[in-house]
């Protein structure tokens, strides 16, 4: 990190300065959800905005997804530019048709007439004790959609900068919160914060030579965890964090896994129909003269997500991830 | 002490007061939906309104019987026509100020065609040479819209959206009797009804979704009670009375402009046609029942009206037809040209800039049609 820690951060804090800072930049840029006014969301990411810049900017809508979707749209028809807070992964599902019937493809639809620059903010993952519904990954839905960015932070700065890229986007992001990084702290200079643009561009998080790991949001520290216990069993491996799922940064992933010639995708969606798949299938495509062995993927089971006390057997964990790092057809090599 | 006793000395703490939040009696709807037509109320209407609601509703069945041929000669995939449905579809053009908006459902081609819309640009939805056809920016008409009730949000939103810039906008949203079914209907009108967002809707009940009689569709004694159930007014007309239709429409706008909050309106009216071309209606209906409506048909409503008190002669009735006719000539005309198609218009708008992946694939169309044209013989075409 190059910024000069001024004080420990939480990702939720960086990600409340992020709308802090848009919506004071910018008069269009208004927050709505349930729960994000008075209470300041079930995460507190919301906290303060109401107060600072009044209901009608932070608004608390009627508990209804699809609704708060469709009026959102309807706002950013008007020339504003909505974020939307989604209370947990699961609960997205009602918005689902607006997203995908409406969000994803009004500017195509109107040949460029009606961009829809709203940010909807999710917050997804598991490892939190969250009962059931609190607890999907649902990326893979909606890097399925065309006219959707997905992006997701796994640091502190990111949070901030991809948040504050997101927003000035002119076309619609899914935001995927990591919540268990919520109260992950980390070296954030709040003095100096500063916007990652553009979307799009992945970043090497650990340098390394044997093989790359190929990971996002909630799996990037897991993975760097993994990274650390890997150099007890002589491996050096590379830690790229996509940052955002679409657009997908092939050249940086490309890059690294033609340095190493090894790939696992690491991610806690389920693997068959995965985000795994396509990333496996596009290092395949570009990289296979280079490739040692095949792609691998460490992902959640291909189960509904599980209750909280046999959520540790699901996600995908340093051994699990050692143990495709193992599987890497090393003995090839000599 | 026993147990009844005890009881009986018990004092439980009565609970907070609750009393309604309001008197639910004014939002209720009439008994009978509202008519001008044929009573003492059409007496203070407007003349000339009458006049123009006319010539826009002859017009109006004539595009819709010109874009039903278009249909048959291969020049349109599909058309959802409002014969016999064009007292609503006009009149929720006309209500309108210049700087309002309207969202339309797919069967409301004629509604947009009256607020303003190019009539072959309202109808590149249904040709299928793009999606919308026109800027929605430029008659303040958003996109006709498939998904049943979708658009209703939207329309909620934007309206909320220009209330908050203190814009003095009205948004009025269509959908049919189906549509109020789904849970867009139910969020949008709880939406508009808490923020009183300045929105009318306009429920035109003809009787079928698709096949679905609205027996099926509902158990409410009226579409237009449903109101009541938000917080906002319900008004019921008779959708096959252009100047009922016109005067609560307008009372509605009004109402809205004037901060009085949403309302919706249940329009009573028939699908004379069937669902499109596509459809047969005579699976699920009786020859009867369509010439029940037919008998109270919208245009020879209001040319009765006319005649009597004096205000249109043949000669206007004439006028009106030949207008129309001029009009289908011309979209005819038209329509018969075929629509000029660029293959790479599939990615120029997906995002504002293409991704890096589009980037690809749009270099492989690209090969794909470079590699089309060498192999087209010389000056002709290869289909």
């Amino acid at each position: 990190m190059t910024t000069v820690a001024v004080k420990p951060a939480t990702m939720a804090q960086a990600l409340t300065r992020a709308l802090r800072d848009a919506m004071a930049a910018d008069p269009a840029v208004h927050v709505m959800g349930e729960d994000v006014g008075t209470l300041g969301g079930v995460f507190r990411v919301t906290d303060g905005l109401a107060k600072e810049f009044g209901e009608d900017r932070c608004t608390d809508t009627p508990l209804a997804e699809a609704g708060i979707l469709g009026t959102a749209v309807g706002m950013a028809m008007y020339g504003l530019r909505p974020v939307v807070e989604m209370q947990f992964d699961a609960f997205a599902y009602p918005a689902f048709e607006q997203l995908i019937s409406h969000v994803s493809r009004m500017r195509n639809r109107t040949r460029g007439a009606m961009p829809l620059p709203i940010t909807i903010r999710i917050p997804y993952g598991g490892g939190i004790g969250g009962v059931e519904h609190h607890s999907d990954s649902s990326e893979a839905y909606y890097m399925a959609t065309p006219g959707l960015h997905v992006v997701t932070p796994a640091t502190v700065a990111d949070a901030y900068g991809l948040l504050r890229a997101s927003i000035a986007s002119d076309d619609p992001v899914v935001f995927l919160e990591p919540k268990r990084l919520y109260w992950s702290k980390d070296s954030w200079n709040p003095e100096e914060p500063t916007p990652v643009e553009p979307i799009g561009r992945a970043v090497v998080r650990r340098s390394g030579r044997s093989a790359t790991l190929i990971t996002y949001g909630p799996s990037v520290p897991v993975c760097m965890e993994a990274a650390e216990a890997a150099r007890a069993e002589g491996w050096d491996l590379e830690v790229v964090d996509l940052r955002s799922l679409v657009p997908f940064d092939d050249a940086t992933v490309c890059a690294s896994v033609r340095r190493t010639g090894r790939a696992v995708v690491v991610h806690e969606s389920g693997s068959f129909g995965g985000p795994g798949g396509e990333i496996a299938a596009r290092v395949t495509e570009r990289c296979f003269h280079h490739l040692e062995a095949p792609v691998l993927r460490v992902a959640g089971f291909d189960v509904p997500y599980p209750p909280p006390m046999l959520e540790r057997h699901h996600l995908p964990g340093v051994d699990r991830i050692l143990d495709a790092v193992g599987r890497l057809q090393w003995e090839a090599e000599s | 002490m026993t147990v009844m006793e005890q009881r009986g000395a018990y004092r439980p703490t009565p609970p907070p007061a609750w009393q309604p939040r309001m008197d639910p009696a004014p939002l209720l709807p009439d008994a009978e939906p509202y008519r001008v037509l044929g009573t003492e109320a059409a007496a203070k209407a407007d003349p000339e309104l009458l006049r123009r609601l006319y010539a826009e509703l002859v017009k109006g069945r004539r595009y819709n019987a010109q874009a039903t041929a278009l249909t048959k000669q291969g020049r349109l995939a599909v058309y959802p026509s409002t014969t016999g449905q064009e007292a609503c579809e006009v009149a929720a053009a006309l209500v309108l100020k210049e700087q309002d908006w309207l969202f339309p459902s797919y069967r409301d081609t004629l509604a947009v065609v009256a607020r303003g819309v190019d009539p072959v640009e309202a109808l590149t939805l249904l040709r299928g040479d793009w999606h919308t056809g026109y800027d929605p920016y430029e008659h303040r008409v958003a996109p006709l819209c498939t998904p049943l009730a979708t658009q209703l949000p939207h329309a909620v939103g934007l309206a909320h959206a220009a209330r908050l810039k203190g814009d003095d906008v009205v948004a009025l949203a269509m959908v049919g009797d189906g549509g109020t079914s789904e849970g867009d209907f139910h969020e949008a009108l709880n939406f508009a009804a808490v923020w009183q967002a300045p929105v009318v809707f306009l429920v035109q009940n003809n009787g079928f979704a698709i096949s679905v009689p609205l027996a099926k569709q509902t158990a409410a004694p009226s579409l237009a009670h449903k109101a009541v159930g938000y917080g906002m007014p319900g008004r019921l007309v008779d959708g096959n009375d252009a100047a009922a239709v016109h005067e609560v429409l307008s009372d509605a706008v009004r109402h809205a402009r004037e901060g009085g909050g949403p309302t919706l309106v249940e329009a009573i009216t028939y699908r004379v046609d069937a669902h499109t071309n596509a459809d047969d209606a005579t699976r699920y209906r009786g020859d009867a029942e369509v010439e029940t409506w037919r008998a109270h048909d919208p245009i020879q409503l209001l040319e009765r009206e006319l005649t009597t008190r004096g205000l249109l002669d043949e000669a206007g009735v004439e006028a009106a037809r030949q207008d129309a006719e001029t009009m289908a000539a011309a979209l005819r005309e038209r329509m018969n040209q075929d629509p000029a198609l660029d293959p790479m218009d599939l990615f120029t708008h997906v995002y504002a800039e293409p991704t890096p992946q589009l980037r690809e694939q749009q270099a492989q169309l690209r090969a794909e049609l470079e590699a089309e044209a060498d192999a087209e013989p010389e000056g002709g075409t290869h289909r």
